[in-house]
C-alpha cells in the first residue's frame, strides 16, 4: 500500500492505500469512480482501457498505478471540455458507435496516434488500431473517421 | 395463428409515477402488442400497453424504449417511427430506457432480430392515434370541424392560418377519449418524414466523451465486487478448497462456496465456485488468484473437441432422423452419375461481446431484490431471481443499462441470478464482474456443426439428389438431457428451409449429446448451416462447370412460396406465421440477381484475386453477399470488397440498417478467419483474445457496400442476417482464387499456399 500524487485530466489528485500493483484502469474505475475507461480483457489484448499518459496512448488495464507516479493521465472525460476533439467530432460525423462500449477506447487510441502523426496513411491507421477490438465490427467508419480527424 | 391487434389506451398517471419522466400534465398514450403467437399462453398479461408516448404542456415528448440497447439502435429507431406518423419534432423527443416489467411492457426479450418486426406497425399506430387527439384537440378548442386541422411539425394548423403548439394542445388532448381504431390514419410512405431516413443514435453524444451507463459501470454508495473461481467444466463441482491465501489479499472481505448446478445446468441457474467479495476489483482479482480449489469435474469431462467430431463423422455412415425427405434419395445416388460427398465443420464460437457479464444487485429496505444489469431479457432475469432466490417476482425490479454487446449472450440470466444470490448470502450490496476469462471459458457457446453432404449430379447436368446429415449438439440439450439432436426447430435456422428445388431430398440430422453449455449466438445455427450449404453449392457449381449465379437459380427453380410447414413437422418460421412472412423465392432470387450486378460478379480480376457468391434467407430477411479477396500476398487474406444486397422489407434507418450489415461482416469475418472455442477434458481450451481471437481492423474487410431493396413488405430484421452467407462467400472467394475449397472453419491461412 503507498501514496500516488498524480494528475488526472488536469486536476492533482493524491491517492492513498492503494497497492502498488493495481491497475490504473481500477484507480480510475473504482477509487476516481471515473467510469468513461472501459475493462475488456484484462490483458492488453482489446484497447478498451486505453487513456493517454504524458500525452500516449497506454493501456491502463496493464499498467500499475505506481508507473503513473507523478505522471499526467487523460481519460475520455477529459479527451476535451465539450465534446469537440477532433476525434469525437468526426466519430459523430461518421455515425462510428454501434454498443459504443469500445469506442472510448478506439478514440483515445486514435487521438494519441493522430498526436504523433497527423497525417497517416491508411495502412498507418489499420496498424495503430489493430490493437483496439470491435466486436460490433465498427472498424470501417473508425477508419474513415480518422482520415477525417487528421484533415480536420 | 392470426396476429392480436394492438390496443391502444390512455394511462391513469396516477399509477405510473414509476416512469417518472413524462411530466405531470398533459397526454401518455399506452400501447399493447404481442410478440408472437406463443407468448400469449406464456404471458396472460399481453394485452397490457407496452409502448409508451407522453406529451407534456412544454411541448416535450418522451418515449419509453422498452428494448435493449446494444448496439442495433432500437432506442433510436423505435422513436423515430413514433415521432413521424405523430408529426413531432424530432429534436422535442426524449427517449427514456424503462425497467424491466412484462406486465407494464410485455415482452421486452431483445432477442431473434425481432423489435422493428413486431413494433413496425404499433409504433405508427400509437404516433398516429396522438396526433389524431391533438387534432381532436385543437378542433375542439376552435370550435370547428377535425377535418380541418392538420398537425404539422409539433403544431397543428387551422385551414384559416390559425394554428396551436402540440405543448398548448398536451392538456385538451388528454381529456379526450382514445379514437376508434378505424378513425387511425397511417401514412403514405411519400409522407414519411423520419421513417426510411438516417437518424443519428441518441446516445451519440453520451458515448463519444465517455458518458454512458453501462451494466459493467452500474454503482451504488458501499457497493463491493464479487468475482466467481468456477468450475472449469460445465456441471462441475467444489471438491474442496483453501481459501487461507486469498482472505490474506488485502481488500478481501469474504470467501465462501456457492452451490451450483450439475449438467445439464439450464439457462439461468448458477454454475456455482468459490465467491470472493472484495472493496474493489483488484482485490477480488488478486483474491481469487490466490485461491485454491479441487474440482470435481462431472459428467463433462470427456469431452475433447477431436475424439467428438470423430465419433460424430462416423454417425454420417449410418440413418439419422430424417426432418424432411421428398423423393428416392439414396436410391438416386447410388445410381450412375456424378457424386459429391464433402464434409463441413464448423466451431462452438463464444460471443466475446466486448462487456463481460457483470450485474449489481442489493437488497433495498423494503426487501425488495434492485437490480442494475445489461440484460437483453429482464422478464428471464426477473423469473430466475424469484425462483431461485424463493421471493415474491413483484419484488425483484430490474433497471435496464445499455447493453456492452449482446449478440445473444445477456439473454441468459445465469450472471444476474450469480449477482443476486450473493446480495442475499452476504447482505452486501454486490456488483458481481465476469472477467474476460470467465466470459470465454463459461460462455453459453454457439453449437458447433458438423455436416455431410451427398449429391447426385446426372448425365444431363441436373442436380437430382441432395442427402444432408447434420451433427450437431442441441440448444436444448443445454436444459433437458433428453435433448440428444437437434430437431426441426432448430434446423428451420437455414436447414431445412433449403429452398432448393431438388427431386429427390432427405434432411436428416444425428445423436451429438450437448458436452457443454449451448446458447444462441447472433445468426445462431445459421452459421453452420449456410455454409455448409452454400460451400456445397459451389462444389456443385464447379461439378457443373456453370457459372456461380446461374448455378444457383436453377437450384433455387421457379418463382414460388415455399409452404415448409406443410413439409416438415415442427417448422419454425422465425416465430412467425408463413402466411404474414412467405418464404418467398422470388425474393431470394431477387437479391441474388442484384448483388451479381452491384458487385459486378464475374469481373475480370488478376490471378490470386476472386469472387465468391451466396444468398441466404434468416430471419425473415433475404441476403446475397458477394466476397472479393485478394490472396496475392503469400499468407494474408485480404478482403478488399464485400456486398451485401439486402431485402429486409421497409427500411426505417437506412444508416443503422447499413451499419449492421458493415458490423455483421466484421462479426462474421472473425468466425471465418479467427475464433474457435475447444475443449480438452471438458474445459475450454482458449481464455483470452490472445487465444480466442477475433477480427481486428487488420483483418476487416476494406470496403463494405449495402444495397438495400426498394420494397413495401413488411420490415424484417437486419441484426443477425449479414452473418450466414458472409463465410461461405469467402470461402467460395478462396477456391475461386487459389483452388482450394474450404471446408471447415475458422480458416487456416498459413495452410491456403502450403
Amino acid at each position: 500500500m503507498a501514496t500516488f500524487k498524480l494528475t488526472v485530466n488536469g486536476q492533482k489528485k493524491t491517492l492513498s492505500d492503494i497497492p502498488e500493483d493495481m491497475p490504473v484502469l481500477w484507480v480510475l474505475r473504482d477509487v476516481l469512480d471515473m467510469k468513461g475507461t472501459k475493462f475488456g480483457c484484462g490483458k492488453a489484448l482489446c484497447g478498451a482501457c486505453t487513456v493517454h499518459l504524458d500525452g500516449n496512448a497506454i493501456r491502463s488495464c496493464i499498467t500499475p498505478i505506481a508507473v503513473a507516479e507523478g505522471r499526467s493521465i487523460t481519460t475520455i472525460e477529459g479527451l476535451s471540455e465539450n465534446g469537440d476533439h477532433p476525434v469525437q467530432k468526426a466519430w459523430v460525423t461518421h455515425d462510428v458507435p454501434q454498443c459504443g462500449y469500445c469506442q472510448a477506447g478506439q478514440i483515445m487510441n486514435a487521438a494519441g496516434f493522430l498526436e504523433n502523426n497527423p497525417n497517416p496513411s491508411e495502412k498507418e491507421i489499420v496498424s495503430a488500431m489493430s490493437g483496439n477490438i470491435c466486436r460490433c465490427g465498427t472498424y470501417n467508419r473508425i477508419k474513415e473517421a480518422i482520415k477525417t480527424a487528421a484533415k480536420g | 395463428m392470426k396476429k392480436e391487434i394492438p390496443i391502444i389506451s390512455k394511462i391513469d398517471r396516477r399509477s405510473f409515477l414509476k416512469i417518472g419522466t413524462v411530466g405531470s400534465a398533459g397526454i401518455l398514450l399506452g400501447l399493447g402488442v404481442r410478440c408472437t403467437p406463443s407468448e400469449k399462453i406464456l404471458d396472460p398479461a399481453w394485452f397490457e400497453p407496452n409502448v409508451f408516448v407522453g406529451l407534456n404542456e412544454k411541448g416535450e415528448v418522451t418515449i419509453i424504449a422498452h428494448r435493449s440497447e446494444m448496439g442495433q439502435a432500437v432506442r433510436t429507431s423505435l422513436p423515430t417511427i413514433v415521432a413521424d406518423e405523430m408529426e413531432a419534432d424530432w429534436s422535442k423527443v426524449k427517449v427514456k430506457q424503462s425497467v424491466g416489467d412484462e406486465k407494464k411492457y410485455g415482452n421486452q426479450n431483445t432477442d431473434g432480430s425481432f423489435t422493428i418486426r413486431m413494433f413496425y406497425e404499433p409504433m405508427r399506430k400509437v404516433g398516429a392515434t396522438a396526433k389524431l387527439m391533438l387534432e381532436q384537440a385543437a378542433a375542439k378548442t376552435w370550435g370547428v370541424n377535425v377535418s380541418e386541422c392538420k398537425a404539422k411539425n409539433h403544431k397543428v394548423s387551422h385551414s384559416s392560418g390559425k394554428s396551436l403548439t402540440f405543448g398548448e394542445l398536451a392538456q385538451a388532448a388528454s381529456e379526450l377519449p382514445v379514437p376508434d381504431e378505424s378513425l387511425i390514419k397511417l401514412k403514405k410512405q411519400s409522407e414519411f418524414k423520419y421513417i426510411g431516413k438516417n437518424q443519428k443514435i441518441v446516445d451519440l453524444a453520451d458515448i463519444v466523451t465517455g458518458n454512458t451507463v453501462y451494466g459493467m459501470d452500474a454503482k451504488i454508495d458501499g457497493m463491493k465486487i464479487a468475482m466467481i473461481s468456477r468450475c472449469p467444466v460445465a456441471g462441475g463441482k467444489v471438491k474442496s478448497f483453501d481459501k487461507s491465501e486469498a482472505e490474506k489479499v488485502p481488500g478481501v472481505l469474504k470467501v465462501y462456496q456457492m452451490e451450483g448446478v450439475s449438467f445439464p445446468t439450464g439457462f439461468d441457474k448458477v454454475l456455482g465456485g468459490i465467491v470472493v467479495v472484495a472493496e474493489n476489483t483488484w482485490a477480488a482479482i488478486k483474491g481469487r488468484e490466490a485461491l485454491k480449489i479441487d474440482w470435481e469435474y462431472g459428467i463433462n469431462r470427456d469431452y475433447n473437441t477431436d475424439s467428438y467430431n470423430a465419433n460424430l463423422l462416423k454417425a454420417s455412415n449410418s440413418n439419422g432422423t430424417i426432418l424432411r425427405e421428398n423423393g428416392e434419395v439414396k436410391k438416386v445416388l447410388n445410381k450412375k452419375g456424378k457424386v459429391l460427398d464433402e464434409v463441413y465443420t464448423v466451431p462452438h464460437l463464444a460471443h466475446a461481446q466486448m462487456e463481460p457479464p457483470a450485474a449489481l444487485a442489493y437488497f433495498d429496505e423494503t426487501g425488495k431484490c434492485q437490480i442494475q444489469a445489461p440484460t437483453q431479457n429482464p422478464r428471464w432475469v426477473r423469473d430466475a431471481i424469484a425462483s431461485q432466490l424463493e421471493m415474491d417476482r413483484e419484488n425483484v425490479i430490474v433497471n435496464i443499462t445499455l447493453l456492452g454487446g449482446g449478440f445473444g449472450r445477456k439473454s441468459k440470466p445465469d450472471f444476474v441470478v450469480e449477482a443476486a444470490k450473493i446480495a442475499k448470502e452476504t447482505g452486501e450490496k454486490i456488483k458481481l464482474i465476469w472477467t474476460r476469462e470467465d466470459d470465454i471459458q463459461h460462455d453459453f457457446v454457439n453449437a458447433s456443426g458438423m455436416h455431410r453432404i451427398k449429391v447426385a449430379i446426372d448425365e444431363n447436368n441436373k442436380v437430382t439428389a441432395w442427402n444432408q446429415h447434420g451433427m450437431i449438439p442441441s440448444i436444448g440439450g443445454t436444459a433437458n438431457p433428453a435433448a440428444k439432436q437437434v430437431g426441426a426447430g432448430e434446423m428451420s435456422q437455414g436447414m431445412v428451409d433449403m429452398p432448393f428445388d431438388i427431386p429427390n431430398l432427405c434432411l436428416e440430422t444425428h445423436e451429438a449429446p450437448t458436452k457443454t453449455r449451448v446458447g444462441w449466438l447472433r445468426s445462431v445455427h445459421n452459421i453452420h448451416n449456410a455454409f455448409a450449404i452454400h460451400t456445397m453449392v459451389d462444389e456443385i457449381a464447379e461439378a457443373r462447370g456453370m457459372d456461380k449465379v446461374q448455378n444457383y437459380l436453377d437450384l433455387i427453380g421457379g418463382d414460388r412460396i415455399i409452404p415448409f410447414d406443410k413439409m416438415v413437422t415442427g417448422f419454425s418460421n422465425y416465430g412467425e406465421d408463413l402466411a404474414n412472412y412467405p418464404w418467398d423465392t422470388a425474393r431470394l432470387k431477387n437479391v441474388l440477381k442484384m448483388v451479381a450486378e452491384k458487385a459486378n460478379y464475374g469481373k475480370s480480376l488478376p490471378t490470386g484475386k476472386a469472387q465468391g457468391v451466396t444468398v441466404h434467407r434468416s430471419f425473415l430477411t433475404y441476403v446475397a453477399c458477394v466476397i472479393e479477396v485478394d490472396l496475392t500476398e503469400k499468407g494474408k487474406i485480404r478482403i478488399p470488397e464485400v456486398h451485401y444486397a439486402v431485402d429486409c422489407g421497409r427500411v426505417v434507418n437506412p444508416d443503422r440498417v447499413i451499419s449492421q450489415f458493415e458490423g455483421g461482416a466484421n462479426f462474421a469475418a472473425s468466425g471465418a478467419l479467427r475464433s474457435a472455442i475447444t475443449f480438452k477434458d471438458g474445459a475450454v481450451e482458449q481464455s483470452n483474445f490472445h487465444d480466442y481471437q477475433v477480427a481486428r481492423m487488420t483483418d476487416s474487410p476494406e470496403k463494405v457496400f449495402v444495397h438495400l431493396v426498394e420494397s413495401d413488405e413488411k420490415p424484417t430484421g437486419v441484426g443477425e442476417p449479414p452473418v450466414p452467407p458472409f463465410a461461405p462467400a469467402l470461402g467460395n472467394a478462396i477456391f475461386a482464387a487459389l483452388g482450394k475449397r474450404i471446408r471447415a472453419l475458422p480458416i487456416e491461412a498459413d495452410k491456403l499456399w502450403a
